[in-house]
């Protein structure tokens, strides 16, 4: 018998305190994979953000800081500044860096620093009840859009990779999504190529990954991954944004 | 014959989405229960698995800890 897939040697002993069906693991686990496969695990820095991944660094085995809420990319810079021998990530959800956040991501892209962001979109804030955020979906509920998100009053969801793609300072803007084995095999390469950006110095990378929330989307995890195939994809496509040459 | 899939089923939450995405159908809830309190998933039909390794991509608690697949011998 030969192995085929194996849990990587980066995620530690310790269980995920995510909700059940909660595609945050995957993303763990892709990270904790490339980093296996890239051997960078021993140089890794990776700043984990405020929100329901506050706890990552029990589940991957790095180096790991917690930034203030929103505040990732610039805790990211300064690591990166003076360790730029280090292989620097910040892991956000999109209520840290969409919307408190979203300053410092801006201007991180925007000077080109050499690190990499995997951004989270899952719709809502999830760790503290579900409340609206600013990638929330037009008309739908959420416990501080009971009515469904309008956009008279509530504005429209933010398109970060396609924004940040409009710069000069971002090397790899790609967006991918966890719903199934071809997306994710798909979510892959774009961080692979992301995480390459970085170590060839060429500058700021983000791939955001649409996500599921089934607790505070009031679904089943199979209703969840169906409702992201069926209601989110159509407003936030997937694909490479932007790749300067080099990236690959 | 070894199982092909092995599930670590301390890790599991029985969210199901193994069993949904399974294009063989090979996996189900089991009726054990772990120290959580949930109902971990289980391989109950070996012979049929085609060692795709979906479960494993698309498991969130990363409790499909391996999938193997045989090596036919000429």
């Amino acid at each position: 018998m030969k192995t085929i897939y194996k849990v990587p040697s980066a995620i530690t002993s310790r269980d995920t305190t995510y909700c059940p069906g909660c595609t945050h693991g995957v993303a763990h686990r892709i990270v904790a994979e490339l980093l296996d496969e890239t051997g960078l695990t021993k140089k890794t820095v990776i700043v984990w953000p405020v929100g329901c991944s506050v706890f990552g660094y029990y589940f991957i085995g790095t180096d790991a800081l917690i930034a203030a809420h929103g505040r990732a990319c610039a805790m990211a810079t300064g690591i990166k500044r003076v360790h730029p021998e280090s292989f620097v990530m910040t892991y956000q959800g999109d209520g840290d860096l969409a919307s408190i956040g979203i300053a410092e991501t801006v201007h991180a892209a925007a000077r080109g620093e050499n690190i990499t962001t995997v951004f989270i979109n899952n719709g809502n804030y999830g760790m503290t009840g579900g409340q609206m955020s600013p990638t929330t979906l037009i008309g739908q509920v959420t416990t501080t859009s009971p009515y469904g998100r309008k956009p008279e009053l509530n504005g429209f969801p933010l398109h970060v990779p396609e924004m940040l793609a409009t710069m000069d300072g971002p090397a790899y803007i790609a967006r991918g999504a966890l719903d199934n084995p071809q997306h994710i095999n798909q979510a892959k390469k774009f961080i692979q190529k992301a995480f390459t950006a970085q170590q060839k110095r060429l500058g700021y990378s983000l791939v955001e990954l649409v996500s599921t929330c089934p607790t505070n989307w009031k679904m089943t995890p199979v209703e969840s991954i169906e409702r992201v195939k069926r209601e989110v994809l159509p407003i936030f496509p997937l694909g490479e944004f932007r790749a300067v040459k080099g990236v690959e | 014959m070894d199982l092909k899939v092995i599930v670590n089923e301390e890790r599991c939450k029985s969210c199901g989405l193994c069993v949904n995405i399974c294009p063989k159908h090979v996996l189900r809830i089991s009726d054990k229960i772990n120290s959580k309190g949930y109902y971990p998933v289980e391989l109950f039909d070996n012979e049929n698995c085609i060692s795709c390794g979906f479960c494993y991509l698309v498991c969130p608690d990363m409790a499909i800890a391996e999938v193997k697949k045989p090596e036919f011998v000429k």
